[in-house]
């Protein structure tokens, strides 16, 4: 099928597409995780598996999920690899996902793994929300570090804050779908008004606030701490903040697309997946991973963060996220520069 | 027979006679089609299932669910509850809740006022039609068996949309304020930066053109460097200028950069030598006679400016009024990164495709785009039908006299606009090359390891190299095949008309719509052109359709210098059409067959909104990798990428020149006597 439609659109176009190697199967594979880790997950993998080839498809969540969901008629993706839960949870009620259990789930926590049998997604590590504060850049400005999310609405933090877009960023929108649980439906958007007040701008990307408070374009960067722990590395005059009320996470997890024309070799990834080898990777930038027992402390992440984590609600997250989404754009997108 | 008899004057009506139709003007018909056929699948079929899906909206229907409800020890009576009547009477739901987007979901437990997920109550629930819908937690329930559920799964059923048609997503755009804004923010921002840009412009070409200024060459030149870098390069140029951390941060006075001062200063920018181009073209010919009668009646210099010179260049100012305006209101990729929360339409169009997967939402602001975009091209196109030759056979061309006072005056504002230009390139320049900005200063390349950053890497430069390659191959040849039988065949006026608008058409429609329409039309299982969807193929056809009309107008200019004589002469010599064409027409045409592959190459690199939403992982761009670097916030290697773009375009500028001037002397040495 892929060989006649590139013919005939190599036909129409004039040899244009480059024909598919026929020794090895390619998988495109969408994830959401960070680029610089592609390649180090690919080359792992492809020790296993040398004659499959990765093609990435790499966004922010929020865009893969939309892609995904775009292509609902037509998927493009072989295998979602690293994406949110409740994305994937999405997906699933969209009947999108081919349900598989691969081999060895049994290994793995209880909680990574979709409740159905057999299960639809599989999780590989948990992402965990934390504020990058940047200590030079707050001193100029003469601020005093926040511990909580509540001293986040404090005045003197005034266009001082940046955080994701939760429409386009999955970070952007744990945090959101956190608050509301940690403070209730209504405490969590008088808080978002609160919080609103003092944030400079919404980003695209839930990476960004952290690289631009690394950056010192802002002192406060609302983003995950994996990305502050990078930056930190990086040489970057940062500081990881725990927020004390909990903090919002979201669980990086795998499936196959459902139609997807290389099953097996989807299987095969899928099945790598849950290694304990794969998730020893996911450990050098995630402090938690499904397979227990394994997981080793990560460079410059904040003490006490596993404890934050919050008892999140995917279900809730997923089937409340279109209301949530649209009630946050009705509030705050483009409100700020009304003239 | 009656009105012979009537009116003995008139001879009855003989048989039509029409001229045969040669093998060649079949040809030539046949070929046109062909063209037309593809501006018609590339441009009009997309459009036009856009607008379509401006109009299906999503929308839960109550009524589709019926429910049972059991007592407290599980028994149900055999009543059946329509969830519409429930609706009604509970007033759970009003009419907007229910227009929703397609991943929209509302719960049930609302119609039960009783409800409690504790309680020992069963519910039962169906769709009451095979189209309808509803999840229980995850899992999607189709077909109308009923399903018995406990109340704690009870709580866990959501109702799914169902796709209708109608102005709902209109009626719904127009009461979301923030949206709303976006069209006030964009024709404000539009607005500001046409004026700033035509009037920056303007002194900058009527110096070039009508003083004794020295190293206008020069100046020319570097007028021209913004047309070679996408247009969110300066965006980024200016986070580095005016930031937070910025080099010359006090400049404003505490203002932030980061909306729509950003946007003006960088839309001035990108979109000053466009502006500057059309002037510059209006003032360089002038007629002498004009000076020399407002001179000899004595009218003072700042009377012939307003009388004699803005007069004579009023097409061109208006035309580049429109042109900068069109450009500003439909670029994304600049307000995109120096934006901030200012919303503008083009972005609010990504935000909602890309963002919220709301395709249908993005095609009601793509339609609401079109219009102010529509509007300006056509008072650009009627302006410029009136620009009639102001220079005829008698006239004298102007030719400036040096004036020592003026032209250092000149000189030193030229400086200036070249000194922003160069100014914003080197910056970003400089950007790309330190490591870690501003707390490490020390040089490093670490920022062009683009194989470790979002957007694809090193591959998707060489894409684009081989983006623009393609493009600038087959688009010129497309377009200046197409101009060619639209100029020089026979008759079928109609049909020639009917494709002289569809190759005007792709200036109207911005970039962004042409990319959304493109995935809907072209990504359907059921269209025959299916397989094309995220190969480069769909990327060169986008983008040739794109950039179409500024390349016919070229070649339609080129042909119209060309004599029909030509076609007259081959014909009584009996020789094919397509022999003339091989031999002569291309050949004489051969400058501006080169102006086109230069202009489609060019822009092939440095397009970022049509094919944002048309890459795939084989086809990124290096265009789209430094708008998704910056989105990342690894804001150097954007920088550093943007510049190998300008360099890449500078590059093939030279070659385009050398290789011109090569060919030049060898074909059109007749020119010259």
């Amino acid at each position: 099928m892929k060989h006649t439609t590139s013919f005939l659109a190599a036909l129409a176009v004039g040899a244009l597409t480059a024909t598919v190697a026929a020794s090895e199967t390619e998988l495109t594979v969408y994830t959401a995780v960070e680029a610089e880790d592609l390649a180090r997950y690919a080359e792992t993998f492809n020790q296993s598996y040398p004659d499959i080839k990765i093609n990435w498809v790499r966004d922010s969540t929020g865009i893969i999920t939309a892609k995904l969901l775009a292509e609902r008629d037509n998927p493009q993706a072989d295998v979602v690899w690293g994406l949110a839960a409740t994305s994937l949870l999405l997906l699933k009620s969209e009947g999108m996902l081919e349900p598989y259990a691969p081999a060895g789930v049994e290994n793995l926590d209880p909680k990574f793994v979709d409740g159905d049998n057999p299960p639809s997604w599989v999780g590989m590590d948990a992402w965990v929300a934390a504020v990058c504060y940047n200590t030079v850049e707050a001193e100029k400005a003469g601020l005093k570090p926040p511990t909580s999310w509540q001293d986040l609405t404090d005045p003197m933090y005034k266009d001082q804050v940046i955080m994701p877009n939760p429409n386009s960023s999955g970070t952007g929108f744990l945090d959101v779908s956190s608050w509301l649980q940690l403070f209730g439906e209504e405490g969590g958007w008088q808080y978002m008004d609160a919080l609103h007040e003092n944030i400079a701008r919404y980003t695209h990307s839930g990476s960004k606030p952290c690289k631009l408070a690394a950056a010192g374009e802002i002192p406060i960067g609302i983003s995950f701490a994996f990305r502050g722990a990078k930056s930190k590395a990086d040489g970057a005059p940062l500081e990881i903040i725990v927020p004390s009320e909990g903090v919002g996470w979201d669980m990086e997890a795998t499936a196959i697309v459902a139609g997807t024309a290389n099953l097996e070799a989807a299987q095969k990834l899928v099945d790598f997946s849950v290694t304990k080898e794969a998730n020893m990777m996911y450990n050098t930038g995630y402090a938690v991973v499904a397979y227990p027992g394994i997981a080793k402390p990560v460079e410059h992440f904040p003490e006490g963060l596993l404890d934050a984590m919050i008892d999140n609600d995917f279900e809730f997250a997923a089937n409340n996220r279109a209301a949530i989404l649209k009630e946050w754009q009705s509030r705050y997108d483009g409100k700020s520069e009304a003239k | 027979m009656n009105s012979i008899s009537t009116d003995p004057g008139t001879l009855p009506a003989g048989p039509d006679i029409k001229p045969k139709l040669s093998r060649d003007d079949m040809l030539m018909r046949g070929s046109m089609m062909v063209i037309a056929l593809y501006l018609i699948v590339t441009l009009a079929l997309p459009l036009y299932t856009m607008l379509s899906k401006s109009f299906s909206t999503y929308r839960v229907e109550p009524s589709q669910y019926e429910f049972q409800v059991s007592d407290e020890a599980g028994v149900f009576d055999g009543t059946i509850l329509s969830g519409g009547e429930l609706n009604r009477q509970m007033k759970v739901f009003a009419d907007a809740d229910l227009v929703t987007g397609s991943d929209g979901r509302l719960p049930v437990t609302g119609f039960f006022p009783d409800f409690n997920f504790r309680s020992p109550v069963m519910y039962q629930i169906r769709n009451t039609t095979n189209a309808g819908r509803f999840l229980i937690g995850s899992t999607l329930k189709e077909g109308t068996d009923w399903v018995e559920l406990d109340s704690n799964t009870f709580r866990r059923v959501q109702m799914r949309p169902v796709q209708s048609r109608g102005m709902g997503n209109f009626v719904s755009y127009f009461s979301t304020p923030a949206l709303f804004n976006s069209i006030k923010n964009s024709l404000w921002i539009s607005v500001v930066s046409t004026i700033v840009t035509v009037t920056l412009a303007f002194w900058f070409a009527y110096a070039l053109n009508r003083s004794c200024m020295r190293y206008k060459g020069v100046f020319r030149l570097i007028a021209m460097a913004p047309i070679l870098v996408p247009s969110l390069l300066p965006g980024i140029a200016l986070v580095y200028l005016f930031g937070n951390q910025g080099m010359l941060k006090e400049l404003l006075f505490g203002a932030s950069i980061y909306g729509p001062i950003g946007i003006v200063i960088g839309s001035v920018f990108f979109t000053f030598p466009h502006a500057f181009l059309i002037i510059s073209t209006a003032l360089a010919i002038s007629d002498a006679r004009l000076y020399e009668a407002a001179a000899s009646l004595r009218s003072t210099p700042w009377r012939t400016f307003w009388t004699v010179t803005i007069p004579g260049a009023r097409y061109g100012l208006i035309s580049a009024a429109f042109v900068v305006f069109n450009l500003v209101i439909t670029d994304f990729g600049l307000p995109k990164v120096i934006g901030g929360q200012f919303n503008v339409l083009a972005v609010d169009i990504y935000k909602q495709v890309i963002g919220q997967q709301n395709f249908e939402m993005g095609a009601v602001v793509s339609v609401v785009l079109v219009i102010p975009a529509i509007l300006a091209f056509a008072i650009d196109r009627m302006v410029q039908s009136k620009q009639v030759a102001l220079l005829s056979a008698r006239s004298v061309p102007y030719q400036a006299s040096p004036n020592p006072k003026a032209d250092r005056i000149f000189l030193i504002y030229c400086s200036l606009v070249g000194l922003f230009i160069v100014g914003l390139l080197a910056v970003c320049q400089f950007a790309a090359l330190i490591k870690f900005w501003p707390y490490d200063l020390s040089l490093s390349l670490k920022n062009y390891d683009f194989n470790k950053m979002d957007g694809g890497g090193w591959g998707s430069y060489f894409n684009s190299i081989k983006l623009a390659f393609l493009t600038a191959v087959i688009g010129t040849t497309v377009v200046f095949f197409g101009a060619y039988l639209v100029e020089k065949s026979n008759g079928f006026k109609l049909g020639r008309s009917v494709f002289q608008m569809f190759a005007m058409l792709p200036m109207a429609i911005p970039g962004m719509v042409l990319g959304l329409s493109y995935i809907f039309f072209f990504n359907n299982p059921s269209n025959p052109l299916n397989g094309i969807y995220g190969t480069m193929a769909i990327l060169v056809i986008c983008t040739v359709t794109h950039f179409y009309t500024v390349s016919h107008l070229t070649a339609v200019t080129a042909l119209k210098q060309m004599d029909k004589e030509f076609e007259s002469v081959s014909a009584s010599l009996k020789q094919p059409t397509m022999k003339l064409f091989a031999r002569v027409t291309v050949p004489v045409c051969l400058p501006a067959v080169l102006d086109i592959s230069i202009y489609l190459f060019v822009n092939a690199m440095t397009t970022v909104s049509a094919v944002v939403f048309l890459y795939s992982p084989k086809t990124t761009l290096a265009s789209i990798a430094v708008l998704n670097m910056d989105d990342a916030g690894d804001i150097a290697p954007a920088a550093a990428m943007g510049m190998m773009i300008f360099y890449t375009n500078a590059a093939a500028r030279i070659i385009h020149l050398i290789a011109s001037k090569g060919i030049l002397t060898r074909t059109q040495a007749w020119r010259s006597r």
